[in-house]
């Protein structure tokens, strides 16, 4: 297949507004923990987890300026790790 | 890379680059010197689990100790189960014939990242010998089982860490395999090689690929935490400490149950390259069987939770999984349709390669119709953990991959090695290798239903004319195994020159010398509208 002769050129300046922002979220992720939040507490972290991992992804990894079958091979990955997790619980949430 | 006249009438057997003798095999990149590396690799690991197997099955030729006491039986079939699985089905057929074969089938040079594939091979060898290290070195060969179920795998005294990172390791191959194969299906198709056109063994190839790169990090983070528990003591698995030993198996089953996939869709991939080679007729239903590998790979997911239906899940856990089960049933159904359909009204041409295909074909249909009988519940509690499971088991990944891996052997051996086996002999070791299979394992199915539980090196009295049966078809077998290689290896070297097209096939890679040059293609292959890959009439 012929190779992609287009190449999407990212700004500096973007990629150090996600660095900071991923920085501050780190930050905020440890500083979260000092707040009781009871069962949410791993919800909370898994949150910012989730934003980081976003980030990362749409920027860093270029799947922002890839081809829509890259974005729907990445969103069927996570519709994968989704249905697991959601059939693991089918075991946990229901024992006698 | 190599220039094109720099290897100008030179195959990739005899061709000279940058290193000489051993080192320009280790060292090369070309993905079929690194097919046959993984081969020489997989052939050996596979001898040694043979022969592990074989001192189990003669040690249960009488009943009590025969040869070996029962922690050195534990031990055995924990090194047995580790070898044949993580080192020689996981990797098997993608790894030795997808890179044989896989980039000269969609009319490419090589695979998208050669470096990689050679890194990948080098991992394989590591966790060989990191594995290898464990059964030497240290407080004992691991006893757990291949599965390295806890709380058991951080309480056992044997040497069970560098088992695990070894297994870790030969996690890291397989995942930049299928990242290579995924790459490769993706991007280096020839001109004209349209998705549609694809040969099945690519398709099956690149549902393996996916299940690669998704299910083996499971298992790979599932280990690290068994070898911290180990250490540390950390209590994710060990229920003193507030863990869940049942998440173990859940998180070991969510790769290990894709990870049959991943040992049997090439299988059927290389069966339906087989078989309408062999009928000279065009694959009956190609885009079912398209469909149904994708399923396979897709519902094969979810049904991890079959494997632990007497551990203690919750029931509605337990309905889904035994449903859904019985849903994955049915893609590898349609695929025996289709092979036999394929079959109907061709013009058969009855050659080595057609035997292991529909002897394939007969296995994998007894074990996957006794899978069904482990996946519904009631019948599960009954039989589980029998040798019902062992016969089940290795009625499928034996039956299946092992046949399918000698299928394809026979198959490509003419285009690998550019000879042909002498055929009376080969014909002959498929058939005492399939009367040894069939004396060795059918037994266990009836010593299973039975009672005779697996993994134990005693058994009851009544138990004893199954497993001379079952003994002595281990030495069949192992007849028959030797009767293959040495006609294989000796046919490498001796054997008559092969034709460019023996079998009268039509996918790419009988279209290029045997064996084939260093590139593959002196041109690049341009598909037209009419050519296809079982374009027989």
């Amino acid at each position: 297949m012929s190779e992609d002769k287009h190449h999407h050129i990212v700004p500096y300046r973007l990629y150090v507004i996600v660095l900071v922002a991923l920085l501050v979220l780190t930050f905020a992720s440890i500083g979260i923990t000092s707040i009781e939040l009871g069962e949410f507490t791993v919800a909370a972290a898994l949150l910012f987890a989730v934003v980081k991992s976003v980030l990362v992804l749409t920027y860093f990894m270029h799947l922002k300026y890839d081809k829509p079958y890259i974005k729907l091979m990445v969103a069927f990955v996570f519709a994968i790790f989704v249905v697991v997790i959601v059939i693991t619980f089918l075991d946990y949430l229901y024992r006698v | 890379m190599h220039t094109t006249n720099a290897v100008n009438g030179a195959n990739y057997l005899t061709y000279q680059g940058k290193y000489k003798g051993l080192l320009g095999w280790i060292f090369s990149t070309d993905h079929k010197r690194i097919g046959l590396l993984y081969l020489y690799s997989i052939a050996t690991m596979f001898a040694t689990g043979v022969l592990l197997g074989l001192a189990m099955k003669f040690e249960l030729l009488a009943p009590g100790k025969t040869i070996m006491d029962a922690q050195t039986y534990n031990a055995t079939f924990t090194v047995h189960g580790v070898i044949m699985i993580f080192m020689v089905v996981v990797p098997g057929l993608p790894a030795v014939f997808g890179n044989l074969m896989l980039p000269i089938m969609i009319g490419a040079k090589d695979v998208a990242f050669p470096k990689l594939n050679l890194l990948s091979w080098w991992l394989y060898v590591t966790g060989v010998v990191l594995v290898l290290c464990a059964l030497l070195f240290g407080s004992g060969t691991p006893d757990t089982g291949w599965t390295f179920y806890a709380p058991y795998s951080f309480k056992s005294g044997t040497n069970l860490l560098p088992a695990i990172f070894g297994a870790f390791v030969l996690g890291f191959s397989s995942i930049l395999t299928g990242l290579n194969f995924l790459v490769t299906i993706h991007r280096l198709r020839c001109p004209g090689m349209k998705w549609s056109k694809l040969p099945l063994f690519v398709w099956t190839l690149y549902g393996t690929a996916w299940i690669q790169l998704l299910a083996t990090p499971v298992v790979g983070i599932t280990l690290v935490l068994v070898a911290l528990e180990r250490v540390f003591g950390v209590g994710i698995f060990d229920p003193a400490l507030g863990g869940d030993p049942v998440l173990y198996q859940h998180l070991f089953w969510i790769y290990s149950h894709p990870a049959v996939y991943i040992m049997i869709l090439p299988a059927m991939g290389a069966i339906s390259e087989i078989i309408p080679t062999f009928s000279q007729k065009h694959i009956f239903g190609y885009k079912a069987i398209i469909a149904s590998t994708m399923a396979i790979a897709f519902v094969g997911y979810l049904v991890w939770g079959h494997h632990m239906f007497t551990a203690g899940m919750s029931g509605t856990a337990q309905y889904y999984f035994s449903l859904l089960t019985f849903i994955v049933a049915i893609p590898s159904a349609i695929k025996v349709f289709n092979w036999i359909s394929t079959m109907y009204k061709g013009s058969i041409n009855i050659q080595t390669p057609f035997y292991w295909a529909v002897s394939f074909i007969f296995v994998f249909m007894v074990g996957g119709l006794s899978g069904l009988v482990l996946g519904a519940l009631a019948t599960d509690i009954y039989v589980h953990d029998t040798a019902f499971v062992v016969a089940h088991f290795h009625y499928i990944v034996f039956g299946g991959t092992g046949f399918a891996f000698f299928a394809a052997m026979h198959y490509w051996f003419p285009k690998i090695f550019g000879r042909m086996y002498d055929k009376a002999w080969a014909n002959i070791g498929w058939l005492v290798f399939f009367i040894g299979f069939l004396a060795l394992y059918s037994p266990m199915f009836y010593l299973g239903m039975m009672g005779m539980p697996r993994r134990y090196y005693d058994y009851l009295e009544e138990f004893h004319g199954g497993n001379i049966l079952s003994t002595l078809g281990s030495w069949v077998l192992v007849t028959g195994f030797i009767i293959i290689v040495v006609n294989l290896v000796r046919s490498a070297r001796k054997g008559a020159p092969a034709e460019v097209n023996p079998w009268h096939s039509k996918t790419l890679e009988w279209t290029v010398p045997s064996p084939p040059p260093v590139l593959n293609f002196d041109k690049e292959p341009v598909l037209g509208e009419k050519d296809g890959p079982y374009n027989y009439e």
